[in-house]
């Protein structure tokens, strides 16, 4: 279970934009910042994994601490500031791992020790208010750091168990790199946020964030595409030396990897 | 005088942390083959457990889905042999994913329209796990029985031309299956059969049932006895966060459904405590990873 005394209140607001798994990908993170303001966001908040996939990690956190934008831990930072072996991504599958470690291996090495330390200091959780709803932040889910929460295999009955569980009206989370939502009874339910740093498995390039609105006594959630420069950072993924495959899901949107975890439904989406 | 008191071998227990996972042995131990490696030697004669009807499981259904539940399992025996699984099915996928585990050999080109009409009319998960024990005839059939592999593939072909992927479940009785070499292999086969994202699950084997006459039993060393298990340990087990109904009741595991001190109660609720771990499976369990979800 997260440790719930390490939870951060961020305080109430009108429309907040929430960042979902960065990996690396500062040069989406900084056009995701420019939307955020444009939508008239009150608050962006970061639900953890700025590392893995990407190049050159330490850039994501400069920008996420030089904007001093709320942050939780992911399994990335939970790992890197814990030292671990490995991301404890929660894969299953012996090729899935591989690319798993190869990722972690580049992060953990080119990820300055202070950001580690910083990354240390950040809350497993945080709770914050969209209008009358209270909403909790987590990585995985409310439960447990690494746990996906797929569209397809998270249900009404298993939500609202969650919602009673964790004392919440709305659960907004990421790790699993897909955007969707379940609302239950208005403004109560599911929202994971997807992925800032990788894009949907949908054949376009663009990366999403997710808007949070008070709608009368509801929230509304809106997932918005994030255009980027994706050339630029597969080229910079290439002379960083980081898999091809990787390279390929910049470049054509559609995964190449870490696809075993899929349930049948989000896996039969995708080409791979 | 009392006599010195010999201590009971002590067993960890893994508690329910929260019922996510229900499986269904809707069709009982009854099956239209009898594979070698069988850890319940279902059979065409097997009737330790029943079927399973539509009411029964409805209710079952309805006990999940205020407990939370977040993913259910069909199983058996062999479900397509139970007339009503489509049915199950239906009202299953009203309320959360499903997987149905079957040996693929009863999978024809309507029961396959039909998966594709129930995946199609919901918005979780429907997944088809079929098992099979090797990449050719020679290799399977000593273990499913004579023709089965021609027979499986066939049903898998027939899944696939339906838009169903389904995930490949091979036992470690196929040599090899296991290694980095025998998947790679396992996958090149399932994509020559047709199969655009092959999807593999390689479970270890169970000692118990026909496995044991196959090749051994489990020894007296292979045992939780007197271990201790760390929380995060005790959690990873399938029993931490699942149960499974039959037509006799709860029990804490599919695997250990013959065994009468693995009936845990006549409802969910009753079944919501921590399990002690005295059975030789658990050893397999602890030591090896095992879950039987995909």
């Amino acid at each position: 279970m997260p440790d719930v005394t390490r939870t951060a209140e961020l305080g109430t607001f009108r429309r907040v934009a929430l960042l979902g798994g960065i990996y690396s990908n500062y040069l989406a993170l900084g056009e995701a910042l420019r939307i955020a303001r444009e939508r008239g966001a009150e608050e962006v908040v970061a639900l953890g994994d700025f590392g893995a996939f990407g190049p050159h990690p330490d850039r994501t956190v400069e920008i996420l601490r030089e904007a001093r934008i709320p942050a939780i831990q992911g399994n990335y930072e939970e790992s890197l500031a814990g030292g671990a072996d490995d991301c404890h991504c929660g894969y299953t599958d012996p090729r899935d791992n591989l690319y798993a470690q190869a990722s972690y291996d580049y992060t953990r090495l080119n990820t300055a020790r202070e950001h580690k330390e910083w990354m240390g200091t950040l809350p497993a959780q945080a709770r914050l208010g969209v209008g009358a709803k209270r909403v909790l932040l987590c990585h995985g889910s409310p439960r447990k750091i690494n746990e996906f929460l797929w569209a397809s295999t998270t249900p009404a009955p298993f939500i609202h168990k969650l919602l009673r569980d964790h004392d919440a009206d709305l659960i907004a989370c990421t790790h699993t790199g897909l955007h969707w939502c379940r609302f239950v009874a208005p403004g109560r339910g599911v929202v994971n946020v997807g992925a800032l740093g990788r894009p949907a498995n949908d054949g376009r390039p663009n990366v999403w964030l997710t808007v949070l609105e008070a709608d009368g006594d509801a929230v509304r959630a809106e997932f918005v595409p994030v255009p980027y420069d994706h050339e630029r950072l597969a080229r910079e993924m290439e002379s960083e030396r980081l898999p091809a495959e990787f390279v390929e899901t910049v470049r054509t949107g559609w995964w190449t990897t870490c696809l075993e975890i899929l349930p049948a439904r989000e896996r039969a989406m995708g080409r791979h | 005088m009392s006599l010195p008191a010999v201590p009971l071998p002590r067993y960890p227990s893994s508690p329910l942390v929260a019922l996510d996972t229900l499986w269904l042995q809707v069709a009982g131990t009854l099956c239209n083959i009898e594979c070698r490696h069988c850890f319940i030697s279902s059979s065409p004669n097997n009737r330790a457990h029943e079927m399973m009807t539509l009411a029964q499981v409805q209710r079952w259904l309805d006990e999940a889905k205020g407990l939370g539940v977040r993913e259910y399992y069909f199983t058996g025996g062999e479900p397509f042999l139970n007339r009503e699984l489509p049915d199950m099915l239906a009202l299953t996928l009203a309320q959360g994913p499903a997987t149905v585990l079957t040996n693929g050999l009863l999978i024809t080109e309507a029961a396959a329209r039909r998966l594709r009409e129930l995946a199609e009319g919901t918005e979780y998960s429907l997944d088809i796990r079929v098992s099979i024990d090797g990449w050719d005839a020679a290799t399977n059939d000593p273990i499913r029985g004579e023709g089965t592999f021609d027979r499986i593939m066939a049903g898998v072909a027939r899944l696939a031309a339906a838009g169903i992927n389904p995930v490949l479940t091979v036992t470690e009785a196929c040599e090899g299956a296991a290694s980095t070499a025998g998947r790679a292999r396992f996958l090149e086969f399932l994509r020559g059969a047709g199969l655009r994202q092959p999807r593999l699950k390689v479970m270890p084997l169970l000692r118990l049932g026909a496995e044991e006459t196959r090749t051994r039993a489990y020894q007296a060393w292979e045992s939780l006895a007197g271990r201790t298990l760390t929380p995060a340990e005790a959690e990873a087990l399938q029993c931490s966060s699942s149960r499974m109904v039959t037509a006799r009741g709860v029990y804490v595991c599919p695997i250990l459904i013959e065994s009468p001190a693995a009936r845990m109660a006549s409802s969910l609720a009753g079944a919501l405590r921590p399990f002690e771990l005295s059975f030789r499976a658990c050893y397999t369990c602890h030591e090896q990873g095992l879950s039987c979800r995909t």
